[in-house]
């Protein structure tokens, strides 16, 4: 049985990684996916707390975040293939006409 | 009814006590209806009248003919229970002055709210013919109303305030109704000369009012209070004397005796229906009633008082009954009679307890003689298109209904036996005689002999010889007629209820004191018909053929002055109307000029000045304040802005950094 804070601190690192993705990177696929690194690290917290705390519910969270991030993706996705037909670019900096 | 209820009920004297004690009946306990229903005629006329069918009349009428069965319900009562009933509750009160609103009902109460409603409803229906596509219809109902209202108040109150309120309201009332044709300038001066006559004599009324209320120790104005403290003894004689003298002046001002009856005749500027009501039968009846209302302050004041009411009664009979003898205005003969007629009143009230009964007999039978004959003269004017007898001539021809019943009116007003005036007249000349004041009855036989003559006069010139105008002569409408006809019935017989063979019921009801036993004299009776006769005869012989120049003119320096009035109102315009007009005015004027509109003046430019202030400060300080706010938002706004980049990921770097700034601060 791996230990709860072990898994926490790998969550954490991960989400991280997440974090610095989605403020750092340039191309839009890129902040998709580190958007995708900070669920699946709340996933994984999820199915951890679930595993100790013998309760179940918390692994039935984990699939709900997974559906709903698969159709998050799949509208990201979509919106980056139409930014990059009208703009030829995905670059995140280049997309700020929704300002004064 | 909430507040303090009272119920007096008091006997009317030693031997009322013997008339069987029963509670007084529906109609009596619920007098105050009459007026009420009067006031909401009068609201309704005003406020629906011009979209009710017919313009209005309906509501006056319906009122009316509710409140003469309540009235003979009262009377009813009165006829069959002695007892007198009284209810009020309070008004107000001002420190030990309570001031109540109430109705007291005994037989005179009675007998007046009789002729009250019955003539104003006859007036009421004969205006419909008369007042026919009159510009003012419905306005003329509604003050019609307003004023029979306001009599009723007067005839209801238990206490004097009361009793003012109603009689200002009829004053109001008397004074729009003569100045109801105020297009001619003639009828609105008329009019402000009526109003301002009659006020002459409310001012010492007023003052009377007060003077009784200080003989009750300021507790009350109640009328049977005061009756009862001033019997009491306890009150000095002088201030008795004083305020009755005070409460007469009202009687001088409104019931039009001298020297302030100037006023009546002109306020036959008024329609006709509006002189049979207010200027004949019942208005002007409000004075004397005034004086048996409050007969109690008269008896236990000074002789000299109730001797200078019979003095002024004797003057002004003779007077008016002389002035009336050289009118060609048929209207402004019967106001003369008028004044002449409620002087007969006056002094039979100055003959005391003896006279009082009497006085109140006139004032009965008067009020129908009077409204039949102003009424009958309506009828006549409607026709001749003109006031003036020396236009008319030969009516009898033409107005058959009107000849006839105006000549039951006429007999009555001459006093010829059996109508009801010779009745009543009787009646107080007898008083005078029992009280052996021969000089009184004297002049109250001379004035008989007049007013026969002046009767005679003024029937014959109207309705005798041929038709000296240019009308097409024609008779009145039903509504006109059919009046004139229930009031030629009731002068006919209201003589018969004070006449002592018959039993004389009216005395049992009208009283002072106690009942007194009617009594017929036969040789009064007889030299009062002596006296009609003569004057009835005279008149016959000098007017049975038409005169273009009027016999009575031709009397030399009398007839000169009796053309002119006496110059009384010659005086009053030139003495007193014109100096305080003129100089007083011409103060008045400089005061306006130098005071009032300096003030106003004064005011403008302060306003001015000031509102230079306020602008200054409405610029600065709160133009400054607004747009202060707007210019501090706009800043705001222009540095906000650089934060919106449109980088998204900018926007994600403010969310951690929230996240993480709200994390610290919760999990410090």
């Amino acid at each position: 049985m791996i230990r709860l804070p072990l898994v926490l601190v790998f969550a954490a690192l991960l989400f991280s990684c997440g974090v610095y993705g989605v403020l750092a990177r340039r191309n839009a696929v890129m902040v998709l996916m580190a958007i995708e690194l900070m669920l699946n690290a709340v996933n994984l917290n999820l199915v951890a707390f679930s595993a100790s705390l013998k309760d179940v519910s918390g692994q039935i969270f984990a699939l709900f975040v997974i559906a709903v991030a698969a159709a998050e993706v799949g509208i990201g996705l979509a919106l980056v293939i139409l930014l990059f037909r009208n703009r030829a670019s995905i670059n995140v900096d280049e997309v700020d006409l929704l300002k004064w | 009814m909430v507040g303090l209820v009272q119920i007096l009920a008091q006997e009317g004297g030693e031997s009322a006590q013997a008339i069987a004690q029963t509670a007084p009946n529906w109609f009596v306990q619920h007098a105050f209806l009459i007026p009420l229903l009067c006031f909401a005629s009068a609201a309704l006329t005003l406020f629906f009248g011009k979209r009710t069918p017919g313009k209005g009349p309906v509501y006056g009428i319906l009122a009316l003919s509710a409140g003469l069965i309540l009235a003979l319900g009262v009377l009813w009562g009165i006829a069959h229970n002695g007892a007198n009933y009284e209810h009020d509750i309070t008004w107000f009160t001002i420190g030990s002055l309570q001031i109540q609103l109430g109705f007291f009902i005994d037989g005179l109460t009675g007998v007046m709210l009789l002729v009250v409603t019955s003539i104003s409803l006859m007036v009421h229906i004969y205006s419909l013919g008369y007042m026919h596509g009159d510009t003012r219809y419905t306005w003329f109902y509604f003050v019609l109303s307003t004023f029979t209202g306001a009599m009723l108040v007067v005839v209801l109150a238990s206490n004097l305030f009361e009793l003012l309120v109603g009689w200002e309201i009829m004053g109001v009332c008397s004074y729009l109704l003569i100045g109801h044709w105020y297009e001619d300038h003639a009828n609105s001066s008329a009019a402000i000369k009526a109003f301002l006559t009659t006020r002459v004599g409310d001012v010492p009324f007023m003052f009377g009012i007060f003077a009784l209320v200080y003989a009750t120790g300021m507790t009350t104005s109640n009328i049977q209070v005061i009756s009862e403290t001033v019997a009491g003894g306890h009150v000095s004689v002088l201030l008795i004397t004083c305020a009755a003298l005070l409460m007469f002046g009202g009687t001088i001002g409104k019931s039009a005796q001298f020297p302030l009856y100037t006023w009546l005749p002109d306020a036959m500027a008024g329609p006709t229906p509006v002189s049979a009501l207010i200027h004949a039968a019942t208005m002007v009846a409000a004075g004397i009633y005034l004086v048996a209302r409050t007969f109690e302050v008269f008896i236990h004041a000074d002789p000299i008082a109730l001797t200078i009411v019979s003095i002024v009664g004797g003057v002004t009979l003779m007077l008016a009954a002389l002035l009336a003898l050289v009118q060609d205005d048929i209207k402004k003969v019967l106001a003369y009679s008028t004044i002449s007629q409620l002087a007969y009143m006056v002094a039979a009230l100055g003959l005391g307890e003896a006279g009082y009964p009497a006085a109140m007999f006139h004032l009965f039978t008067h009020a129908f003689f009077k409204a039949l004959l102003f009424l009958g003269a309506g009828s006549v004017i409607h026709a001749a298109h003109s006031n003036n007898m020396s236009d008319m001539g030969g009516l009898r021809k033409h107005m058959k209904w009107t000849y006839w019943t105006f000549l039951i009116g006429s007999l009555a007003l001459a006093g010829v036996p059996p109508f009801s005036g010779f009745f009543s007249k009787d009646e107080i000349i007898l008083a005078a005689k029992d009280q052996h004041i021969y000089w009184l009855m004297a002049t109250l036989l001379i004035g008989a002999v007049i007013t026969a003559f002046y009767t005679t006069r003024m029937f014959l010139k109207t309705f005798h010889g041929e038709y000296r105008g240019t009308e097409h002569l024609h008779e009145s409408p039903r509504s006109m007629t059919a009046p004139l006809g229930v009031l030629a019935v009731a002068t006919c017989f209201a003589g018969l209820l004070g006449f002592a063979p018959v039993g004389a019921p009216f005395l049992d009801w009208v009283y002072f004191g106690a009942p007194e036993a009617a009594v017929f004299s036969l040789p009064v009776a007889l030299l009062s018909i002596v006296a009609v006769a003569v004057g009835i005869y005279s008149g016959w012989v000098i007017y049975r053929t038409y005169r273009a120049k009027d016999p009575t003119l031709n009397l030399g320096g009398f007839s000169t002055l009796l053309v002119h009035k006496y110059y009384l109102d010659d005086f009053y315009f030139n003495d007193i109307v014109r100096p305080i007009r003129d100089t007083w005015s011409a103060g008045i004027y400089w005061f306006n000029q130098n005071v009032l509109d300096g003030a106003v003046n004064g005011a403008a430019v302060a306003a001015r000045s000031g509102s230079g202030v306020i602008m200054w400060i409405d610029r600065n300080i709160i133009d400054g304040a607004v747009n202060g706010a707007g210019t501090a938002m706009e800043t705001f706004g222009k540095g906000l802005r650089l934060v919106q980049t449109g980088k998204v990921q900018w926007y994600a770097v403010g969310l951690f950094v929230g996240v993480i700034a709200l994390s610290l601060f919760i999990f410090r």
